[in-house]
């Protein structure tokens, strides 16, 4: 599904590497977890992987499938399938929630040659999603994460993944700010979304999400690099031990 | 200091360009009179006048108008599907055969020259009257030619509750038409009014507007000046707006290459608002300038200015606006946001904030930002397959809609925002 190659990236503005030789690969149907000490480069990788500006490719490659994502715009990449729920889900004053949902989902439908949503049907679609993940329908209607709390915010990611049915999920530490119960809701809603043909990469520090989404393999990732692969046991030695012994394993 | 020998030559050239009506009542006839020789006294604008430094006068005191070719008007005209009254003018000329029949209950609408030669009048209390009041501190020349040369235009008076609101539309067919409007409107207490006008008007347009807002009463205004490339326009609003009286005027601005509008608002009783606001779309060879005065002589008073100005390809946005707290104007709020939104590095925005305050029990806020689109939400909507244009034109209409949201009827408002989304979409078809 998706495979990072030796993947090196360093900022546009300032020569600062970041990324020093990322590989990776997540098989169809996989969940995969990033964890990894603050400032080494999870996020990054999520940003370059979507297609963000400001960061240069100096080596390596990323696939989706056989699609080279390096190569295609944001939306683009997200008409393939590819979907990133952010860190920080960003505030747009004067956008409603629901019209640019609605542009997003019909877009891409009209990317992949498929008809459009009605109003009504796309109406029907959100509010189903919504209730289930415990979103009140009135808070659509406002300007996109505006005003909402931190936890409101990540569950409208999780809306925003389930009205777009992507076959890539990147999760950018979805379960901070979450309290047990939303945790639990959120991880009910990506557990909804598996199946055989959809993947997810899940960025997380904590060991409590994982119980939710059991992950077939979990990386540590350490300044720029992925240092040690796993199964779900390296989350819990993390949640345990810390960083320290693994970083010095490797050293 | 004397007055610069140009100055009084381009006033003079001015009014022998437009001559003056004969044969009014003469209340008119003095008014006009005092606005000509007020006119000569201050002179036409220049670039190098205090209000005029952003915006070069040059093309709207030429006495030759400058080309401008006329092109065909939006079909369908804005607001279609309001329930409306309908008056047109064609190159500045009121054409009562295109008009909808004007009587309507609890208004009266005269043409500018029946009204102006009849001897006793109420317009009398109300033109040239209110412009005169908006002369100082700062002087409008442009709205003193208005009142001494103008022959069409409409004086409304609104004595109760309107239920159509009126809608100006003006047409241009003569390339190079040089148009001057003048509308003299009173809103009796506790009476209301909405007034609405469109079109491309002329390749030189020149209109003034007073309103009388009389206590308790509610003016609103919206309008939307059309797509015309070429068109030089220069409005003027005069507002004295009573105790517990609205007025709110909106004002959209698609293409045009330049154009000045003025508002100058006194706020004369207790508890009154007044809410001025506007955006324009500017591509090219575009100057828009905003220029407001709002003068607090009461208590209580609320007013809000609010401006938003998207501008790409060398277009500049020019925004001068003043709120004036007279002694003992307390518990004044005034707010004031101008904000450029900037598309590329070409383009400009020019901003004049002032606020001059002798009362101390008051709350003034200005605001003043220019910026580019936030790369940041634009990555968040691509990021979710909206194409990049698309997700542009959301955050541009996002941007403007705090303006628009001044718009208290959301029909008007809807259409609005129609017009500026077939703007954005025009635009990008190239
Ligand atoms: N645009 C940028 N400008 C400057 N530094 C940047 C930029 N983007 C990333 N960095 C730096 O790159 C490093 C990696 O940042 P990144 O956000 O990818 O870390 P992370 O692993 O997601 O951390 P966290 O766990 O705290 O979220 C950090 O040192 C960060 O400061
Ligand atoms: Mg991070």
């Amino acid at each position: 599904m998706l495979k990072i190659e030796n993947l090196h990236v360093k900022l546009e503005e300032e020569d600062k590497q970041i990324l020093k030789g990322v590989n990776l690969e997540v098989g169809p149907g996989q969940v995969h977890a990033i964890m990894g000490p603050n400032g080494s480069g999870k996020s990054t990788l999520s940003y370059v992987l979507s297609g963000r500006d400001g960061y240069e490719v100096t080596e390596g490659a990323a696939h989706l499938d056989d699609l080279d994502l390096l190569g295609l715009e944001p939306e683009e990449r997200a008409a393939a399938g590819l979907f990133l729920a952010f860190q920080y889900p960003v505030e747009i004053p004067g956008v409603s929630n629901m019209i640019f949902l609605r542009t997003a989902v019909n877009a891409q439908r009209k990317a992949r040659g498929e008809a459009e949503l009605s109003a009504a049907e796309f109406l029907k679609e959100v509010r189903t999603r919504a209730k289930t993940l415990n979103i009140d329908a009135e808070m659509l209607k406002r300007p996109v994460n505006v005003g909402f709390s931190g936890g409101e915010k990540k569950r409208n990611e999780i809306l925003q993944m389930a009205m777009l049915e992507p076959r890539m999920c990147i999760l950018d530490e979805t379960d901070s700010g979450l309290d047990v119960d939303a945790m639990k809701l959120v991880a009910d809603g990506v557990n909804a979304l598996r199946s055989e043909g959809r993947s997810f990469l899940v960025i997380t520090h904590y060991q409590r999400l994982l119980d939710h989404i059991r992950p077939d393999v979990v990386h540590i990732m350490a300044d720029g690099r992925i240092i040690k692969t796993g199964g779900p046991e390296l989350a819990l030695e993390v949640e345990n031990n810390g960083y320290a012994d693994i970083l010095a394993e490797v050293a | 200091m004397a007055l610069p020998a140009k100055k009084r030559d381009d006033a003079a050239a001015l009014l022998a360009a437009h001559p003056a009506p004969v044969g009014e009542s003469r209340w008119a006839t003095e008014a006009r009179e005092q606005a000509a020789a007020w006119f000569l006294e201050t002179g036409a604008p220049a670039a190098r006048d205090e209000y005029w430094r952003f915006t070069n006068p040059a093309t709207l005191i030429s006495a030759e108008p400058p080309k401008g070719e006329a092109q065909p008007a939006e079909e369908p005209a804005i607001w279609s599907d309001v329930e409306r009254i309908r008056i047109v003018f064609v190159d500045g000329v009121f054409r009562p055969d295109l008009s909808d029949d004007l009587a309507e209950e609890n208004l009266t609408i005269e043409p500018l020259s029946d009204a102006l030669s009849v001897d006793i009048h109420w317009a009398r209390d109300v033109f040239g009257l209110l412009e005169g009041r908006g002369q100082a501190p700062v002087p409008r020349p442009l709205a003193s030619l208005n009142t001494a040369v103008a022959r069409q235009g409409m004086v409304i008076r609104a004595t109760g509750k309107v239920s159509r609101p009126v809608a100006m539309r003006y047409l241009h067919e003569e390339d190079d038409c040089d148009a001057v409007i003048r509308h003299v409107i009173r809103v009796d207490e506790g009476a209301s009014f909405t007034l609405l006008e469109n079109g491309p008007a002329a390749a030189r347009f020149n209109k003034c507007m007073e309103v009388e807002v009389a206590d308790g009463a509610e003016f609103h205004h919206v309008r939307s000046q059309g797509r015309e490339h070429e068109r030089r326009a220069v409005t003027h609003i005069f507002a004295r707006v009573g105790a517990n009286a609205l007025f709110k005027t909106f004002t959209m601005t698609a293409n045009g290459r330049l154009t000045r509008n003025e508002c100058v608002v006194e706020m004369t009783g207790d508890n009154g608002s007044a809410h001025i606001a506007g955006c324009c779309l500017g591509d090219g060879s575009f100057l828009h300038d905003d220029t407001v005065f709002i003068t607090h002589d009461a208590e209580h008073c609320e007013s809000r200015q609010v401006f938003k100005k998207v501008l790409r390809n060398g277009a500049t946005g020019v925004f001068q606006g003043k709120i004036l707290v007279k002694p003992g104007a307390q518990k004044t709020d005034g707010y004031q946001i101008s904000q450029g939104l900037l598309l590329d590095d070409n383009s400009q925005f020019l901003a004049k904030p002032e606020l001059e305050i002798y009362a101390d029990d008051v709350a003034c806020s200005h605001g003043s930002t220019v910026g580019a689109v936030d790369p940041t939400a634009l990555f968040y909507l691509t990021s979710r397959g909206v194409p990049k244009d698309a997700a542009q034109d959301m955050l541009v209409l996002a941007f403007v809609d705090e303006a628009v949201q001044e718009i208290a009827d959301e029909r008007l408002a809807d259409d609005i925002r129609a017009r500026l989304q077939a703007w954005m979409a025009r635009r990008r078809q190239g």
